[in-house]
C-alpha cells in the first residue's frame, strides 16, 4: 500500500503580483509598476524559450524584437510544426464587431463562468482585454482570417456562446495563427536575434541559488547532451493530454519539460482538470495511435442518438425512428445537442456504459445529419461542413451524407499546469510558464476558441511585459559550467538515459504507455470515483516499477533514437499520472471537466462545493512516489458571483 | 492482410543506405499507414532490432511532419499526407516500397527522416510581414477584398511537408516558395515588402540547392493541400515585376 495519497497541506500560495483596485485597471497598473530594462541593456540578457507553439513562437519573436537575446528550442524538425497548428475552430476576441452586445467584461464573465469558478479573476480579465489586440496583431502579420464581401472580418458564434466573437480561418485557424507567429519568429532567426534549436528536447531545468538559470537539452539527431544558460527560462511546451496515450494531441507532445520543472520546485496546479472533447472519431481497433477531433460546430446541425435497445447491431438506417434515443434532446430539452462539452461527453459515456454504444467495441454514438440535409439541402450542408465530412470519410471510409457519423469523446486539452502568478512566473524565480503549460486562465473547463486566445495573449503581450520586471530586478552573473547544480542536472539526465538504454527488458515503451493510458482513462477520465482513483493510485506505482524493470529500448543514445525519446517521456508520465489521480481524489467536488460521481445533483449534474474547494490546488514535489505537499491558492470572486450551472 | 515492405534503411547521414525487406502480418484495413509502421516497429523492438525512424507528429494531416515516398509517389496513392493514408488502399499480399523524400536539398538524416531546414531558411529570408508586436493598426483599418483574402488563404494552406520537392524530377521548391509569396503578396498588409520578399525568397531557394522549375506540374499533383500550379505562374510574374523595378 502506497503512502503517496497521505499528502500534507502546507502554507497557502498567493498571487502577489496582481495589483488590487478596479479589475479593468489592474493590467495597466501592473505594466506601469513593472520595472523596465533599458533598451541598450536588453541584448545582454538571454532568455530561453522552450516550445514554438502559439505561446512560445509569439514570445520568442516578441522578446527578440524588444532586443533580448533569445535561445529557443523545439523537438520538431521545424518551429512551424508545434501542435497549436491542429486547432480548428477559431479564436475569441471581444471586438464586438457584430454590435451584438459583446464587451471585454462579457468575455471575462463568460470565461470565469465557463471555467466553473476555478480561475483567477485578475488573469481572466486581462485575457479578455488583450484579446482585442491579438486580432490586430495577427491581421497585420497577414493571417488570412475569413472575411465578408465588404472586406471586413467575419466572426461566428462558437461553443454555445450567445455572441459572435470567434474569428476563424476556415477549419484551420490554429494553423494560420501559428504560421503568423512562426513567420515572425523566422524573421528574428534570420536576423540572428533568436538562436533556434530544432530537434532539441529539454530534459531538465538548471536551478542555481534558487533561480532558474538554464536547461539541459538533448540534440535528438546526435544524442549530444548540452547545457544552455540564461537569465530567465520560459516554458511554452504545451499540455499533458498525452499522458492518456490516446488523445487529440500530437504523438510527440509531452510533459517532460513541465514535469522536470515541477521536480525542480515549480508547483503543479490542478492536474486533474482535463478536458474531454465530445466529437472525436472513435477508435477503430487496438492499433489506434491517436484520436482525431472534429469541430464541435457539427453539433449545431447534427443530432446525436443511440439505439434504445442494448446490443442493437442493426445498421443505423434499419433502426426505425421510434427505436432511437436522441438522448441529449431527451435529457436536456432546452439545450439539446448543444450542451457544453463535458455534459455531452459524459452522456455519451453513460449510454455506451449501458451497452447501447455503436460501432466497433460499442464505443461510439451517432451524429446524424439526415434531418439537416432534409431541412437545408445537401448543398448547404456541404458548404458548411464539407471539409469535416471529407476528413471523416477519409479516416473511416464511411459517407456521412448517407450514414450517420460515429463519434466518441477524447482527451483534448489540459487546464491544469504549472502554477503561475499574475506575471506568469512559477514558484521557481526566473522560471515562467505560458500557454497550455500553465494553469492560469481556464479554471476547471476551457471554452471553445479560448486556447488560441490564451496562447497568443501570453506570448505576444503578457510575458514580454512582465518578464522585464524580473530581468530588471535580478542582474545575473555567469553560471560556471562546473557549478554543482549544473553537474547534478546533467548527471541525472545522462544516468536516466543510460538506464533506459541498458535495461534490455522485454516490453516496448508504447506497451507501457497504452497500459497507463487505459488505466487513467478508466479511473481518471470522464467520471471519477474515490474507489477508482484509489485503485489507480495503487496500480500506478506497480506499473512504474515494472516499467523500470522491463523496458526495452534498442539502439544507442548517440543518434536519432525515437524509442529512447518515447521511453524517457513515458517515465515522466508515470509520475504525473499519480499526481493527477491524487488531485482528483482530494477534490471530492465536481467542477468543470472534473466530475466526481459522489458529487452530483439529483439530475446528475456536476455539483461544485465552493465552501470547501474554491481554491487552486498547487502541489509541491517531494520525491518520486512520495506524498506531495498541497498549497492552496484561495480564489475570491469580486466581479462574477458563483452560480451552479444548469442546462436542463 | 499480410504485406511485404521494402523500406529504405540508412543508419545516419553519412552511411550508405539500402532497401530492406520486412513482412508484416494481420494488418487491419482500418489502420493508417503510420499505424502499420508502428506495428512493424513494435515487432522490431522486441526482436532487438532498431525500429524504422520516420517523422510524424499530429497524425491529422496538418503539421506537415510526415512524408515518405510510397511505391514511387510522394505520400502514396491518395492525395493526402502519409498519416491520413489508410491501409484499405492496399491489398493483401502487396509489396510496398517505402523511401524517404528524394532531393539533394533534403539530405537523409536516418531511414525515412530527412532534413528540411532549407524550408525554414526560405521563410526566414522574406516569408513574413514585418509587424513587430504592438505596432499593429486596428484590424478593420484596412479592409481586404474577399477575393484577395480567399487567394491568400488558398496559398497559406501549405503545410511545408516537402512533397512538392520530393515529387519534382528536378527537386525544385518552386511550389513551396510561391505558396508563401502569393499568400503574403495578395494582401494589402504584404504590399510594402512585395518586391524584396519575392527576390529574397527566390534567391534563398536557389542558394539551398533546390532544382529549377521545368513546369512538369508533379508538385501540384502531389500536394496534399491542393496548392495550385498557377501559384508558380503568379510568383514568376511577381519576380519579373520586382526584378524590373530593382
Amino acid at each position: 500500500m502506497s503512502t503517496y495519497s497521505e499528502y500534507r497541506t502546507g502554507e497557502p500560495v498567493a498571487d502577489t503580483k496582481a495589483p488590487d483596485g478596479p479589475i479593468n485597471e489592474r493590467w495597466d497598473r501592473r505594466r506601469f509598476e513593472a520595472k523596465l530594462v533599458n533598451p541598450a541593456n536588453r541584448r545582454k540578457h538571454t532568455v530561453i524559450v522552450v516550445g514554438t507553439g502559439l505561446a512560445g513562437g509569439a514570445a520568442g519573436a516578441t522578446l527578440a524584437e524588444q532586443g533580448y537575446h533569445v535561445v529557443q528550442f523545439c523537438y520538431q524538425d521545424s518551429p512551424r510544426r508545434a501542435h497549436s497548428i491542429a486547432a480548428q475552430g477559431g479564436i475569441n476576441a471581444a471586438k464586438n464587431y457584430r454590435n451584438d452586445g459583446d464587451s471585454v467584461h462579457r468575455l471575462f464573465y463568460d470565461t470565469v463562468k465557463g471555467g466553473d469558478f476555478r480561475a483567477r479573476e485578475s488573469n481572466v480579465h486581462r485575457l479578455a482585454q488583450v484579446s482585442v489586440e491579438i486580432i490586430d496583431q495577427c491581421v497585420a502579420q497577414g493571417v488570412p482570417f475569413a472575411r465578408e464581401y465588404g472586406g471586413l472580418l467575419d466572426t461566428r458564434s462558437f461553443g454555445g456562446v450567445q455572441v459572435s466573437r470567434t474569428f476563424y480561418a476556415r477549419g484551420q485557424t490554429g494553423q494560420q495563427l501559428l504560421l503568423g507567429a512562426y513567420q515572425a519568429l523566422s524573421r528574428q532567426i534570420a536576423a540572428g536575434t533568436v538562436e533556434m534549436h530544432p530537434r532539441t528536447e529539454m530534459l531538465d531545468l538548471i536551478v542555481v541559488d534558487g533561480r532558474a538559470r538554464g536547461i539541459v537539452a538533448r540534440d535528438l539527431l546526435t544524442g549530444r547532451i548540452d547545457t544552455y544558460f540564461a537569465d530567465a527560462v520560459v516554458l511554452a511546451s504545451g499540455g499533458y493530454g498525452n499522458v492518456f496515450y490516446l488523445s487529440t494531441n500530437a504523438k510527440n507532445s509531452n510533459a517532460t519539460a513541465i514535469w522536470r520543472a515541477h521536480r525542480r520546485g515549480a508547483y503543479f496546479a490542478n492536474p486533474c482538470f482535463t478536458q474531454i472533447h465530445p466529437t472525436c472519431i472513435p477508435r477503430s481497433g487496438d492499433h489506434q495511435s491517436k484520436l482525431t477531433l472534429m469541430s464541435e460546430s457539427l453539433r449545431n446541425d447534427g443530432r446525436i442518438w443511440v439505439p434504445k435497445a442494448k446490443g442493437d447491431t442493426r445498421p443505423p438506417a434499419e433502426i426505425p425512428e421510434d427505436e432511437r434515443d436522441y438522448y441529449l434532446e431527451r435529457i436536456y430539452p432546452a439545450f439539446g445537442n448543444l450542451v457544453p462539452r463535458d455534459i455531452a461527453s459524459r452522456a455519451a459515456k453513460n449510454v455506451c456504459d449501458e451497452g447501447r454504444g455503436v460501432g466497433p467495441g460499442g464505443q461510439g454514438v451517432y451524429l446524424d445529419f439526415a434531418d439537416a440535409i432534409a431541412r437545408m439541402g445537401r448543398k448547404a450542408v456541404e458548404e458548411k461542413y464539407g471539409n469535416l465530412f471529407d476528413m471523416y470519410a477519409r479516416i473511416t471510409a464511411e459517407d456521412p451524407y448517407t450514414t450517420p457519423m460515429r463519434i466518441y469523446p477524447a482527451i483534448h486539452y489540459t487546464m491544469g499546469g504549472l502554477w503561475v502568478d499574475y506575471d506568469l512566473q512559477t514558484t521557481v524565480p526566473g522560471l515562467f510558464a505560458i500557454g497550455e503549460a500553465n494553469f492560469s486562465d481556464h479554471g476547471a473547463n476551457r471554452l471553445g476558441a479560448s486556447a488560441l486566445m490564451q496562447g497568443l495573449s501570453d506570448g505576444y503581450f503578457v510575458l514580454p511585459a512582465t518578464i522585464n520586471d524580473y530581468l530588471a530586478r535580478h542582474p545575473h552573473d555567469e553560471v560556471p559550467d562546473d557549478h554543482p547544480a549544473v553537474i547534478e542536472a546533467v548527471t541525472s539526465v545522462t544516468d536516466r538515459l543510460y538506464r533506459l538504454l541498458s535495461n534490455n527488458g522485454d516490453r516496448t515503451p508504447d506497451s507501457f504507455h497504452r497500459e497507463l493510458g487505459e488505466l487513467l482513462w478508466e479511473e481518471c477520465g470522464m467520471a471519477r470515483t474515490e474507489t477508482g482513483l484509489r485503485k489507480a493510485l495503487d496500480r500506478i506505482p506497480e506499473l512504474r516499477e515494472e516499467f523500470w524493470r522491463r523496458i526495452k529500448v534498442p539502439g544507442s543514445g548517440q543518434d536519432l533514437n525515437q524509442s529512447l525519446e518515447k521511453a524517457n517521456r513515458i517515465a515522466d508520465y508515470f509520475e504525473l499520472a499519480e499526481l493527477m489521480c491524487l488531485d482528483a481524489l482530494h477534490r471530492s467536488e465536481s467542477c468543470g471537466g472534473h466530475f466526481r460521481e459522489e458529487s452530483q445533483t439529483e439530475g446528475g449534474e456536476a455539483e461544485r462545493r465552493d465552501e470547501e474547494f474554491s481554491y487552486a490546488a498547487a502541489w509541491e514535489f517531494t520525491g518520486t512516489g512520495e506524498a506531495p505537499v498541497l498549497h492552496k491558492e484561495q480564489l475570491d470572486f469580486e466581479y462574477v458571483h458563483p452560480t451552479q450551472r444548469s442546462y436542463a | 492482410m499480410n504485406l511485404t515492405l521494402r523500406i529504405w534503411r540508412q543508419s545516419g547521414p553519412d552511411s550508405a543506405g539500402r532497401m530492406t525487406e520486412y513482412d508484416v502480418r494481420d494488418i487491419s484495413p482500418e489502420m493508417s499507414f503510420l499505424e502499420m509502421l508502428d506495428t512493424l516497429n513494435e515487432e522490431l523492438i522486441l526482436r532487438g532490432e532498431e525500429p524504422v525512424a520516420f517523422d510524424h507528429d499530429c497524425r491529422e494531416g496538418i503539421c506537415g511532419a510526415c512524408g515518405m515516398v510510397i511505391n514511387g509517389e510522394a505520400h502514396g496513392p491518395e492525395r493526402t499526407t502519409t498519416c491520413q493514408l489508410h491501409m484499405r488502399h492496399f491489398d493483401d499480399g502487396d509489396t510496398i516500397d517505402i523511401e524517404p523524400w528524394r532531393a539533394s536539398a533534403f539530405p537523409v538524416v536516418k531511414d525515412l527522416v530527412v532534413d528540411r531546414t532549407a524550408f525554414d531558411r526560405i521563410i526566414g529570408s522574406g516569408g513574413y510581414i514585418t509587424a513587430p508586436t504592438g505596432s499593429a493598426p486596428e484590424a478593420h483599418a484596412t479592409p481586404v477584398p474577399k477575393p484577395a483574402a480567399d487567394t491568400a488563404f488558398e496559398h497559406a494552406e501549405c503545410i511545408g511537408c516537402g512533397a512538392c520537392v520530393a515529387a519534382c524530377p528536378n527537386g525544385s521548391a518552386m511550389l513551396f516558395t510561391s505558396a508563401k509569396v502569393v499568400h503574403l503578396n495578395s494582401l494589402p498588409q504584404g504590399a510594402p515588402e512585395r518586391e524584396s520578399r519575392v527576390l529574397d525568397m527566390v534567391g534563398q531557394m536557389d542558394d539551398e540547392g533546390f532544382g529549377g522549375c521545368t513546369n512538369t506540374g508533379e508538385c501540384a499533383t502531389a500536394c496534399p493541400k491542393g496548392i495550385p500550379l498557377f501559384s508558380i505562374t503568379k510568383m514568376n510574374r511577381e519576380f519579373v515585376r520586382a526584378a524590373r523595378k530593382a
